[in-house]
């Protein structure tokens, strides 16, 4: 009996992230959180003046932009399995030696790559707006080194677990439009306690970030085995059970 | 019903068979897909199993490809017991065609096949995709986005990504399913190619006239299998044979010239001009009973076999259970 194979994980892989990117409405819907969550922030913190700033230091603003690896993949998440089901294409793939560990796992890194390259991108453009426009005394009150942190350790992980949810949704769903709506739903959560975090109501302290790591790393590896246990081969084909 | 019967023989020592099914059965919740199943495909034959809508068909090939589970009985799909532990090893070894063609419709005919070889692990996945892209003669298409294909084309780009594994069986479920005659014919010669290739082949079809031409047996299912054989012996044990006769003017005594006549059972009209006569060898009854009419002074326009077809078999049984329920 042969093992996992890493060749057709890879497979698929390419595949979905070829199809996302001439998917336009996939993508077009997938770029509207990025838009959201980097213009109005960008916009609030250049017309901050610097005797604003030090009320900038008791919030954390730049984790608002956590909301974008927390919402833009779960969209991506929820059409890949019901999506492939409404256009007829999961049939013929479940009938190669693909096993269901490497279907997710190939669909989950599809979602995962582009929505974090896109969350880094987006947060790089941003930080580079604030230093280049923002009153010295703002930019230097909103750029700290643990925030930095925190974004570049939790984009990632925060956007692994919009991804599992969002697949659960998508290996149960009869509809690629409900699949979508339900995971913003169920990302919305995630994102209630970034604002939290972001507004010090949640303190932002090294431990809450420990906490919220090992949770979400604990999340993320619980994630793949329970899609794995909810992918039906039998109802994602016949519609039965 | 027995598991072997009419196997093609070939004289040799038999090989072992590429399906074997025993007493398959699949239901969903109250309802049965297929019933107490039963029987094998040879290496290297076409297989045709027919049946109406409903009947089961797809869900036998989907039970045998390992997508879904059946509820009871056994099976060996090229050599392997279908069993879920086996799903994978069995997958690697067979090919499935499903009824709609499933293409990614925004890739090209090679980024699709391209997956598909990889999915398979095959080495030098671009020669195996040219090489199947040749077998149905799409290379000129090889760029061309699967969405701006024609149906006909679609489907024969599904053919090529099932012979990628260079399958023991080959299922195709509905191949010619919505194609228009042109289309369909291609995907005959195209199935043809793979029969002389010795492919085992499983065709699930509607089209009977489809089944008559491939199929070197056929089945038929009605959620149970209701009988099994080469089309002419299901023509020889469903019907009996029957010579049509036609006379340029009515004969005054027809009992006279077609009673007792070598190997004539009996006769009965067939429009005013017309007899069917219910003979035990056609061999003996034609020339006894050209004779008989010419002793009889009768002009014959013509004399035949009435010539049943798989069609005719088809609907003899469907009818008949229709009937019996």
């Amino acid at each position: 009996m042969t093992g996992f194979s890493s060749r057709r994980v890879r497979a698929i892989f390419v595949k979905d992230l070829r199809e996302f990117r001439r998917n336009r409405s996939l993508t077009v819907t997938m770029g509207i959180f990025p838009v959201l969550f980097s213009v109005q922030p960008l916009v609030t913190v250049l017309t901050f003046s610097s005797s604003a700033s030090s009320a900038l230091r008791h919030e954390h603003v730049l984790l608002y932009m956590l909301g974008i690896p927390a919402l833009a993949p779960a969209l991506v998440a929820a059409y890949s399995i019901v999506g492939e089901r409404q256009q007829g294409t999961l049939e013929p793939v479940l009938a190669t030696p693909i096993r269901r560990e490497e279907l997710l796992l190939g669909k989950a890194l599809a979602a995962l790559v582009p929505s974090i390259a896109v969350a880094y991108l987006v947060f790089g453009l941003f930080l580079a707006c604030v230093e280049l426009f923002a009153a010295p005394a703002v930019a230097s009150s909103l750029i700290r080194l643990p925030d930095l942190l925190a974004q570049l350790v939790f984009t990632p992980l925060v956007a692994g677990w919009s991804i599992w949810t969002a697949m659960l949704i998508s290996t149960r769903a009869s509809d690629v439009r409900v699949a979508q709506q339900l995971a913003m739903v169920a990302s919305l959560p995630s994102v209630a306690v970034i604002v939290l975090v972001a507004l010090n109501v949640i303190p932002a302290s090294l431990a809450t970030a420990a906490v919220a790591a090992a949770a979400l790393l604990l999340l993320n590896r619980l994630g793949l085995r329970l899609v794995s246990a909810t992918f039906d081969r039998e109802r994602l084909i016949t519609g039965t059970r | 019903m027995s598991a072997s019967n009419g196997l093609v023989s070939s004289g040799e020592e038999p090989s072992a068979p590429a399906l074997s099914v025993d007493h398959l059965s699949k239901r969903f919740g109250g309802r049965v897909a297929f019933d107490d199943v039963t029987f094998e495909v040879g290496s290297g034959e076409v297989f045709g199993f027919l049946g109406p809508n409903g009947a089961g068909k797809t869900t036998t090939v989907r039970a045998l490809g390992t997508l879904i589970q059946p509820t009871s009985g056994t099976a060996m799909v090229a050599g392997i017991p279908l069993m879920p532990e086996n799903g994978v090893e069995i997958r690697q070894r067979i090919s499935v065609m499903p009824e709609s063609p499933g293409l990614y419709l925004r890739h090209s005919v090679t980024e699709n096949l391209e997956c598909f070889a990889e999915l398979y692990e095959i080495s030098d996945p671009a020669g195996r995709v040219e090489r199947a892209l040749d077998a149905v003669s799409l290379i000129d298409r090889a760029k061309d986005v699967c969405g701006a294909l024609s149906k006909g084309l679609r489907q024969r780009v599904a053919l090529a990504r099932a012979l990628l594994n260079d399958p023991e069986v080959l299922f195709l479920d509905e191949p010619t399913s919505g194609l228009d005659p042109v289309a369909a014919r291609e995907v005959h010669d195209l199935i043809d190619g793979l029969r002389r290739r010795g492919v085992t082949i499983f065709l699930t079809t509607h089209r009977l006239e489809e089944a008559e031409r491939l199929c070197d047996r056929v089945a038929i299912l009605n959620t149970t299998l209701r009988t099994i054989g080469r089309p002419d012996e299901l023509r020889d044990r469903l019907f009996t044979k029957t010579l049509s006769v036609r006379t340029a003017e009515p004969l005054p005594e027809p009992d006279r010239v077609f009673g007792g006549l070598a190997a004539v059972d009996g006769w009965r009209q067939d429009g005013a001009t017309g007899y069917l006569l219910v003979v035990s060898d056609t061999n003996l009854a034609a020339p006894a009973a050209v004779r008989a009419l010419v002793a009889a002074g009768a002009d014959v326009l013509s004399i035949a076999e009435s010539h049943h077809s798989l069609e005719d078999v088809y609907l003899k049984l469907i009818d008949d259970e229709a009937v019996g329920r």
